[in-house]
């Protein structure tokens, strides 16, 4: 009776068409005490599956937190910015004050030059002067 | 749970373990019927865990986790076996213990559970891959048919020919044994 069952479904079992519920069947069947002498050589394909299910994973995963660096990033980051910004903006003030400085010097410059220029010209006034004078004079 | 923007949770390490813990073996098992050696196994599943977690993040979107692991491992052995062949370096059949018959009945049982092993060695890759995820795992042929991207008829074509194969072998082992 319940030889025949099993008979059947290794039948099924070998083109495949068994359920997950008899394929349990036959496990208990095959790794029990009193498998049929004639279907003894299939025990050991049904033992070797229910052995080979028992291998475990005993390693350890090194797992890296990379919730705690990006923390310290953020805070290294801030700080880049906020030293950047800093630099930044003095070096932005000593590059606006030079050309200031630069500007004030080429002005100053130009004013000279034209006061220079101003004197002379004063010089030829003097001339007049003198000419009148001597006009006076000769009356 | 740790929110770091407003809706998307970041998978703690205990969760991250949890969610790992019921198929972590069935991973190294996998690794270890591709790749034979059992250090080679332990590093492909070290390897792999480490990916899935760099891949939290993502791992919402996952509708099946360890069916997306098991794809990546065996992938992931495939890959190796390849890298393998075409640096000319053999596989290491480091765990056979040696063929000398004794005549007491658990170690002819344990011989008998390494003649299965070593048949399913020889099979080729995608029939052992269908006997390990039906026969030893216990999956369903649809996820079977997930992991493996085959058709399900073609996982029932692939096991039926594993099987067959295996106890055709078993038998020729087995009358010579008798003889």
């Amino acid at each position: 009776m319940e030889l025949d069952r099993i008979e059947k479904l290794l039948e099924k079992y070998f083109e495949a068409q068994t359920t997950e519920a008899e394929e349990q069947v036959l496990r208990d069947y095959f790794t029990g005490d009193n498998v049929a002498e004639h279907l003894e050589q299939y025990s050991a394909m049904f033992s070797f599956f229910s052995s080979a299910k028992q291998e475990r994973f005993t390693k350890q995963v090194p797992l890296k937190t990379s919730k705690v660096y990006y923390r310290w990033i953020s805070v290294a980051a801030v700080a880049v910015l906020v030293f950047g910004i800093y630099f930044g903006n003095q070096y932005q003030e000593r590059r606006e004050a030079e050309y200031a400085y630069l500007q004030t010097k080429k002005a100053l410059g130009l004013l000279a030059q034209n006061l220079d220029r101003g004197t002379q010209k004063v010089a030829y006034l003097n001339e007049f002067e003198e000419t009148k004078q001597k006009i006076y004079k000769n009356n | 749970m740790v929110y770091t923007t407003a809706d998307q949770p970041i998978m703690t390490q205990t969760e991250f373990i949890h969610l790992v813990m019921p198929f972590k073996d069935k991973l190294y098992r996998l690794a270890k019927r591709m790749l034979v050696s059992s250090e080679e196994a332990e590093d492909a599943t070290q390897e792999v865990l480490m990916k899935l977690w760099t891949k939290k993040k993502g791992m919402g979107q996952y509708r099946n986790v360890e069916a997306f692991a098991m794809t990546m491992t065996k992938n992931f052995c495939l890959d190796r076996l390849k890298s393998k062949q075409s640096g000319n370096l053999k596989l290491v059949h480091s765990n056979y213990a040696d063929e000398s018959r004794s005549l007491q009945r658990e170690v002819e049982v344990h011989d008998s559970l390494q003649w299965v092993e070593k048949i399913m060695d020889t099979l080729p890759d995608q029939q052992k891959l269908v006997l390990q995820l039906r026969d030893i795992e216990e999956y369903s042929f649809e996820e079977i048919s997930e992991m493996l991207d085959m058709q399900p008829t073609t996982v029932r074509v692939t096991l039926s020919r594993a099987r067959k194969t295996v106890r055709e072998k078993l038998v020729e082992k087995h009358n010579y044994g008798i003889r």
